[in-house]
């Protein structure tokens, strides 16, 4: 476990402002303690100091996992996030898509979502910004990038896609290997 | 008279004794000078511009067998008497008391001494210029200045105070360290850039006199030290398409330092942060917050337009709301006008004529 240069420091924060905005803020300065973020094997952790402590006395060959995984730095740097964020993107969320019931399960299943599926979306959604989605019980099922903006929603017609898939909870069960 | 005969045979003696002495004179002159007239069988060939002359006539073997030098020694004096003869044929000018021939424009094209120098091999830019076709502006040397209110020159004298005048301030740039100093930092620029010019300068010399210039490693196998070896070692190791992955090493082969910037990613000693508090680690990363979150947005020009339209869309469904119980009202005043969509239907309308009575066939 180690810390993350300030490069990838900075391209983590990117991504993570892209979904939650400035409340990026709020997973370092958190009541509760200290959090902090570390890098094992390219894939960043999220974790209480405490937890940090503990990890620290294994070595790094040993350690699988410690805290919460938030995604993996790709061969060409760049950030990729996991499903496993989402339970940290989702209370911060800025833009939000609400799908209707019909359409979850395709979502699930890791399909983007189309303009038929979707039941709400918030106002602020600009094209190609992250976006969390949700069903209409306001469960979170997942994060995606707008295909269009809220504005082109309403013109475009049922079959175009109004969000890419990015990472969904059907991946749990999908890909249980990968997920760390 | 006999007194007068004889005085003046005298004087006539004394004359012809003259004459005789200069005709003496003269003939031992002509003895020893040779005549100005030369006879040649072919007529020589001038170009008098250069003081030259080509004779063209055969050579007298018998002669030039006998005696070699003398028979060329006076081979050249008559064809020199020829060229000279021309000259004095030539208009003449006096200045300052010296008679000078005017001569012609050089005919004779004399070969070069040495050969023809080859163009100057371009440098790498020029090279690039030319296979884009791009041209080098005129700039001139001066320029007006409208802040100082100066004539400025682009290079050399005055420029540098000029710029120092015109430049006293420097806005700290957003996202800057506001510690920084801003003028260290634009001479370290101008340092590195004429540092760069320098080495590109070199570079091209080395280029032009076909010299391999390795960008590191051995650079000479005569002085090179132990640490030279180990750098082209790590930097061969590493010249492979996997960047040295799959490469072994040798029992306490170390890497060699400082090359990381030529060779990255070969270095398997990855640079760690510094192991710091908690508190120092959540400080780090709030700035790293800050400094992406106050990044200047680009002007998305798609975003701005959508939030037009969105807002135009927001505010139409409003004034149709607004507008439609108008309509409403002028649709019933007409009635069932012809423009009204639905079709009649039977049996409410109001008959003409009878309404009643049995019917007729």
């Amino acid at each position: 476990m180690k810390r993350l240069s300030e490069e990838r420091t900075k391209i983590l924060f990117e991504k993570l402002s892209k979904y939650i905005g400035a409340n990026v803020k709020l997973l370092i300065e958190r009541p509760d303690g200290l959090y902090c973020f570390r890098e094992q094997k390219d894939r960043v952790y999220y974790m209480s100091e405490k937890i940090f402590k503990l990890a620290s006395t294994l070595p790094p060959t040993q350690l699988v996992s410690a805290g919460t995984c938030f995604g993996k730095f790709t061969k060409t740097n760049k950030f990729r996030l996991h499903i496993t964020a989402l339970a940290y993107l989702a209370p911060y969320a800025q833009c939000k898509i609400w799908l209707k019931p019909s359409a979850e399960q395709q979502f699930l299943y890791g399909n983007h979502v189309a303009k038929s599926g979707l039941g709400r979306i918030s106002e602020n959604a600009e094209k190609y910004s992250g976006v969390l989605v949700y069903n209409m019980a306001d469960l979170p099922l997942g994060f995606g990038v707008c295909a269009r903006s809220m504005s082109e929603c309403k013109l475009s017609d049922p079959l175009a896609t109004i969000c890419f898939h990015q990472a969904d909870i059907g991946e749990y069960i999908r890909s249980e290997d990968d997920l760390l | 008279m006999g007194c007068s005969k004889v005085r003046l045979t005298k004087r006539a003696r004394l004359a012809m004794d003259l004459v005789a002495e200069i005709l003496e004179n003269g003939l031992q002159e002509q003895g020893k000078f040779k005549t100005i007239t030369v006879e040649k069988h072919l007529e020589l060939d001038y170009d008098l511009g250069s003081l030259l002359c080509v004779d063209n006539n055969e050579l007298d073997s018998g002669l030039f067998n006998k005696n070699k030098d003398e028979y060329l020694r006076n081979l050249t004096r008559d064809n020199v008497q020829l060229l000279i003869n021309q000259i004095w044929d030539l208009p003449t000018e006096k200045v300052d008391e010296v008679i000078v021939a005017k001569l012609p424009r050089p005919a004779y094209v004399l070969p070069r001494a040495k050969h023809v120098p080859k163009p100057k091999p371009l440098t790498k830019w020029q090279e690039y210029a030319k296979l884009k076709g791009i041209q080098k502006k005129k700039k001139s040397k001066l320029s007006w200045d409208e802040q100082l209110k100066k004539w400025i020159p682009l290079y050399g004298y005055k420029r540098a105070e000029a710029l120092r005048n015109k430049e006293w301030l420097i806005e700290v740039p957003q996202n800057a360290n506001p510690m920084e100093d801003q003028f260290a930092k634009r001479t370290d620029a101008k340092t590195e850039r004429v540092a760069k010019n320098e080495l590109q300068r070199l570079r091209n010399i080395a280029k032009t006199k076909n010299i391999k210039v390795p960008r590191m490693g051995v650079l000479n196998p005569d002085v090179s030290t132990a640490k030279d070896l180990q750098a082209a070692v790590t930097i061969a190791k590493s010249s492979t398409a996997s960047i040295g992955k799959f490469q072994g090493s040798l029992p306490k082969e170390k890497e060699a330092r400082g090359i990381a910037t030529i060779t990255p990613g070969a270095s398997s000693r990855k640079r760690k942060a510094a192991p710091v508090s908690s508190e120092v680690e959540k400080a780090e990363n709030l700035q790293a917050i800050d400094f992406v979150l106050n990044k200047k947005p680009k002007i998305d020009v798609e975003r701005a337009v959508n939030k037009q339209i969105n807002q135009q869309q927001l505010r139409k469904p409003e004034e149709s709301m607004s507008s439609k119980p108008k309509a409403g009202g002028k649709g019933k005043k007409k009635g069932n006008s012809s423009s009204s969509s639905k079709k009649p239907k039977s049996g409410k309308g109001q008959r003409k004529g009878k309404n009643s009575g049995r019917k007729r066939r």
